[in-house]
């Protein structure tokens, strides 16, 4: 192995180890100093997560979850120098991680707090105005052939746990209190400015929204929305995008139906 | 004239980069104090990596700084000492944020952060011999003509030395400047936790740099441990006030280069912006007292 490959591996290591060819200048052992470099990596990566996951981290207490980030991070070292981008896979492990299975809506919130990072690095575009949206939607003789182009912040996430109800309980001063985290529940994630929000939705509005983020016309994403939720409110799910400047364009379908 | 540019020919390096004054890293939790009062800061530095994110906060808030600072960007994450080749897509990321942002700095370590596919996010050291000389200024070549620019290249703190080095950090780093053409970012701080990790005179590894080169100093505070002998062993965290010996440093450096643009460094235990402004106006005090 190389030098480098040598050091890579001796600090990504489970257990201290100190590669070969390194001397201290005063004769102390060198494993001392070179586990000032593994500390430096270890911690700056936990410390990562721990700052993008912080209800994650509270869920299960800080020293359970820099354990977790540790094994993680021998199991999923980072390979991008852009840090921010360090643990998109964390939900993925936890999911997988037996010690964790006690809290089994854990992995869903890193899932969650994950979109969250990713809506505030997402791209900069200019909503529609809703004067603009207005008259766009009344000079349209053919509404369900619209589709409509979504802010790229815009997420959604599906879960089998009141995912944004604890997600809310945990920004809050007061704590949790009594939640129930037994029923399903969809999230949208989106920033409006330079704010992130985290909404609760219903299955219906999460299919309309993925669809029409797929560019799928109106119709199809209403038809798909209402086949997930027979209750699903058009009208509803319309007025929060807009309300949050979520729509940042319309367009009428250039394809010819046959 | 002509020996007054020979006294201090850290000026050429310099031109016409960052102003000769203190400056300060831009903080997160400081931006909106920043904005609000436009405090007298001689310029801010940002690392580089946070900025190369499609949009949001950090754009929006970077473009109000710059409006109103000159602005050093700072990388982290080129691996500039790394075995492999650069990573083609990360010098493309730094082009496209010096397009945006103009800054009148880029700086980098000579450190190797990443190996094969695995990125460490540390700054980690490197053997000083003749191959990796080589690679490293085919490296800063390669940065600099991918940038259309001089860069800055940061000499390292480090806590550990390597059998396999044949020459001194100083040479090493003089021989790099001499063949690429490259500045040099002296880190004071780095300069003594360093020197007193490998038992060296920090004056005498000052002297034996090309300060000629110097485009920009670093000051930060470090961490104190101690080693398998119980020796002091000090650690590079940026996580406390400026040390008294890197101050004092920082003095002598200055009467060999002259004024020269002056980070305070601070990336943990972030205080409140005035105990750094408070920094930074001791560092303007000490350009001031030095003749361009």
């Amino acid at each position: 192995m190389s030098l480098h490959a040598d050091f890579a591996a001796a600090l990504l290591a489970p257990e201290a180890t100190c590669p070969d060819g390194l001397f201290s200048r005063n004769g102390a052992d060198p494993a001392s100093r070179f586990a000032v470099y593994r500390n430096n990596v270890h911690s700056a990566l936990i410390n990562a997560l721990a700052t993008a996951y912080p209800v994650t981290l509270q869920l299960v207490g800080d020293r359970f979850f820099r354990a977790m980030a540790g094994l993680y991070l021998q199991s999923c070292p980072p390979t991008s120098p852009l840090m921010c981008e360090y643990g998109s896979t964390l939900a993925d492990f936890i999911q997988g991680f037996e010690p964790a299975a006690s809290v089994p809506y854990l992995a869903d919130m890193a899932r969650l707090e994950r979109l969250r990072v990713c809506a505030y690095h997402a791209a900069d575009h200019a909503p529609l105005a809703p004067q603009a949206l207005l008259q766009a939607l009344q000079g349209q003789a053919d509404l369900g052939a619209l589709r409509v182009q979504l802010h790229p912040s815009v997420t959604t996430l599906a879960s089998a746990y009141a995912l944004v109800a604890m997600w809310a309980a945990h920004q809050a001063e007061d704590g949790v209190g009594t939640l129930d985290p037994w029923h399903a529940q969809s999230a949208l994630v989106l920033r409006q400015g330079l704010e992130v929000k985290v909404f609760a939705i219903d299955l219906g509005s999460q299919a309309f929204i993925d669809r029409l983020g797929h560019g799928l016309p109106l119709q199809r994403a209403v038809e798909c929305a209402l086949e997930a939720n027979a209750e699903f409110d058009l009208h509803q799910c319309l007025t929060l995008l807009i309300s949050h400047q979520a729509i940042i364009h319309l367009h009428l379908d250039q394809k010819v139906s046959p | 004239m002509m020996i007054l540019s020979s006294l201090h020919p850290a000026s050429q390096a310099q031109a016409p980069g960052l102003p000769r004054r203190a400056g300060l890293g831009l903080k997160h939790e400081h931006l909106s104090e920043v904005l609000e009062t436009t405090p007298d800061i001689g310029f801010f530095e940002v690392h580089a990596e946070n900025y190369m994110v499609a949009g949001g906060p950090f754009h929006h808030y970077l473009g109000l700084i710059r409006a109103q600072y000159p602005l050093s960007l700072h990388g982290v994450g080129l691996s500039i000492g790394g075995e492999g080749p650069l990573d083609p897509a990360h010098l493309a990321r730094l082009a496209t944020l010096i397009e945006r942002y103009q800054p009148q700095s880029f700086s980098e370590h000579l450190a190797w952060s990443s190996h094969g596919p695995v990125f460490l996010h540390d700054l980690l050291p490197l053997a000083y011999d003749a191959a990796t000389l080589k690679r490293v200024c085919e490296h800063v070549d390669q940065v600099q003509s991918a940038l259309k620019r001089p860069m800055l290249l940061e000499n390292p703190s480090t806590y550990l030395q390597f059998q396999r080095s044949t020459l001194d950090e100083t040479d090493f780093i003089s021989e790099i400047v001499r063949r690429t053409g490259c500045g040099l970012l002296l880190d004071v701080n780095n300069v003594y936790v360093s020197c007193i990790n490998h038992q060296r005179e920090p004056l005498a590894y000052i002297d034996a740099l090309p300060l000629h080169a110097v485009g920009e100093i670093h000051l930060a505070g470090f961490a104190e441990d101690t080693d398998s002998l119980g020796e002091r062993l000090l650690i590079d965290d940026h996580g406390a006030p400026i040390d008294n010996a890197v101050w004092q440093l920082y003095e002598s450096v200055l009467t060999r280069t002259g004024p020269v643009a002056t980070l305070i460094e601070r990336d943990n235990q972030v205080p409140a912006f005035s105990v750094l402004q408070a920094e930074a106006r001791h560092a303007d005090w000490h350009l001031s007292q030095v003749s361009p």
